[in-house]
């Protein structure tokens, strides 16, 4: 028979199973029994969940906001009211041709006016005057955006360059706000630019000091098991054996943690989209969180098991000795 | 079963013991007197591989357990029961799954779990307390559990180190004839006491040690100090 063969193996398999099983009960079993050690175990953790979510909805929010801040940016190009309108249409062709422009919006004369209007619609002693007036007195201009902020200086000396503003010999641009708006241009992409790079650091630090308390704070929940260990090693137990339960233990902490923590920023964006409305130029956190809750979970559960775990993996090996 | 040979143990400068030549035969019940800090303890911990030798071999059989390598050590203990002046039960588990941790921990089968363990809490008497955890059991009632912990492996040895040392006169007397009853049942026990009248109520071998050698070694001695 075939069968008795593999009998050993059967036997082997079934005792890693016995095992596994009776690793898992007991990890679950401390957890339970070591109520007030496990509370504040998880408590500490939710500390780091939280640090570690709030630093990714700190990098959506400011990255958000430059964005909007950054589309605030444009350089505009205005011309003559009398120059025609296809030489503004090759312009534009020739300038959306250029790799760092993102894109090129043409305002007609009829388009300036109505925005202008539209703009001033409180102003009736402006509109008046308009009216006043027989012809249009707006030129058209094209509305340059640049992929990126540092972009808008080689942009602006693109424009510069003779050839590429005077259409058929006749000057046909008014001018070019780039100069004006160069100095605010400039200022924000070195905020840009140092925001991303202060905000990365501090996360890092954060996130590294929360692993940190926590990894001590289970530390300490296992010197209160020292003793245990030392008469579970007496009692004959295997490191594994002994190091199972209190890993178990450990992840345990992480996942509780990770779920209280995604249940709390639920409320918490909520409230967070109500107070910030108004400055955050529109960003909702509330939605961020609902829209990603699928990442945020793999995030803050998996980062709590991961430090759970590993935590109470190294912690353990302190105190197996011999 | 145990050999020491020329086994001596130095902690930092001072000498633990020195010089220990000792043969422990199968099914003796061997007491072990001397003050405290004679070496008795560091003696016990030399069989559990909790300390080594600093110089000298220790045999468990044809085992030397002074090269034993660390991750054997827990198979070598399997065989071994051991019994403390401070019990040394688990706190979070009752008395029930302190044995049956024993158990667990040498691999044994759920099935043999579930016969055996109510078999030795009804042989130290304490079928009643099953559930309870060590914070509801008194001193002598910790103590038959944790004697119930060491025998329930069949082991090869029990090794009591003050196992009556926190306990009334009552509660030492129960523990000394279990202890006793153990070894009528073939299994070699090696006890630490200070306590005269255990010693003769035992009435088997006794070992006395002093300043870290073997002072005297009787085959039917009594406590002599």
């Amino acid at each position: 028979m075939k069968i008795f063969k593999f009998a050993p193996l059967i036997r082997k398999s079934f005792m890693i199973w016995t095992k596994v099983k009776r690793i898992a009960r007991s990890g679950f079993v401390n957890f339970w029994r070591n109520g007030f050690v496990s509370l504040s175990a998880v408590l500490v953790m939710i500390v780091t969940l939280f640090t570690i979510g709030s630093v990714v909805f700190l990098g959506a929010i400011l990255s958000s906001t430059l964005q909007s801040l950054k589309d605030k940016v444009d350089i505009n190009v205005y011309f003559v009211t009398s120059a025609p309108e296809e030489d503004i249409l090759a312009i534009q062709e020739k300038i959306e041709a250029l790799p760092e422009v993102k894109s090129v919006e043409y305002v007609s004369r009829e388009q300036a006016l109505e925005n202008f209007k539209e703009r001033h619609k409180d102003e009736q002693l402006t509109l008046q005057a308009l009216e006043e007036l027989d012809e249009n007195p707006l030129g058209a201009n094209l509305n340059i955006k640049a992929n990126d902020p540092s972009h808008y200086e080689s942009i602006a000396g693109f424009l510069e360059s003779d050839n590429v503003l005077s259409g058929a010999g006749a000057r046909i641009v008014d001018n070019v706000n780039f100069s004006r708006n160069r100095l605010a241009i400039d200022r924000l992409s070195k905020i840009i630019d140092s925001a991303d790079k202060v905000g990365f650091g501090v996360s890092i630090l954060l996130i590294v000091l929360s692993i940190i308390i926590t990894f001590n704070t289970i530390r300490l929940t296992l010197y209160i098991s020292r003793d245990e260990i030392s008469v579970m090693q007496l009692v004959g137990a295997s490191y594994r054996y002994i190091r199972g339960p209190f890993v178990i233990s450990g992840v345990m902490y992480g996942f509780v943690a990770g779920i209280i923590t995604l249940i709390l920023f639920y409320p918490l964006t909520y409230w967070f989209r109500e107070v910030s409305e108004n400055f955050l130029a529109g960003f909702n956190l509330f939605e961020y969180y609902i829209a990603n809750f699928g990442q945020m979970f793999l995030l803050i559960a998996g980062a709590g098991i991961v430090v759970g775990g590993i935590s109470s993996y190294l912690a353990v090996r302190r105190y197996l000795k011999l | 079963m145990i050999y020491f040979d020329k086994v001596s143990k130095v902690y930092a400068g001072t000498t633990a013991l020195h010089d220990i030549t000792l043969t422990i035969e199968p099914k003796e019940f061997v007491s072990l007197v001397g003050h405290s800090g004679a070496g008795k303890t560091t003696l016990l911990k030399m069989i559990l591989v909790e300390e080594r030798p600093t110089r000298g071999s220790v045999f468990f059989e044809s085992l030397a357990l002074n090269k034993l390598s660390k991750k054997d050590i827990n198979k070598v203990r399997r065989r071994i029961g051991t019994v403390f002046q401070d019990f040394r039960l688990l706190p979070n588990m009752t008395a029930y799954e302190n044995i049956a941790f024993a158990m667990e921990a040498s691999g044994r089968a759920d099935e043999e779990i579930h016969t055996d363990v109510p078999h030795v809490l009804e042989l130290v008497d304490l079928t009643e307390k099953a559930d309870n955890f060590p914070h509801q059991l008194s001193g002598g009632e910790k103590q038959r559990v944790a004697i119930a912990r060491a025998i329930v492996n069949q082991p090869d040895i029990i090794i009591a180190d003050e196992p009556t040392g926190n306990l009334d006169p009552i509660s030492t007397y129960e523990i000394v004839q279990i202890l006793k009853k153990i070894n009528d049942l073939g299994t070699t026990v090696i006890l630490t006491t200070h306590n005269k009248g255990v010693v003769e109520s035992v009435g088997g071998r006794v070992i006395t040690m002093d300043n870290g050698k073997i002072a005297r070694d009787d085959k039917h001695g009594k406590y002599a100090l």
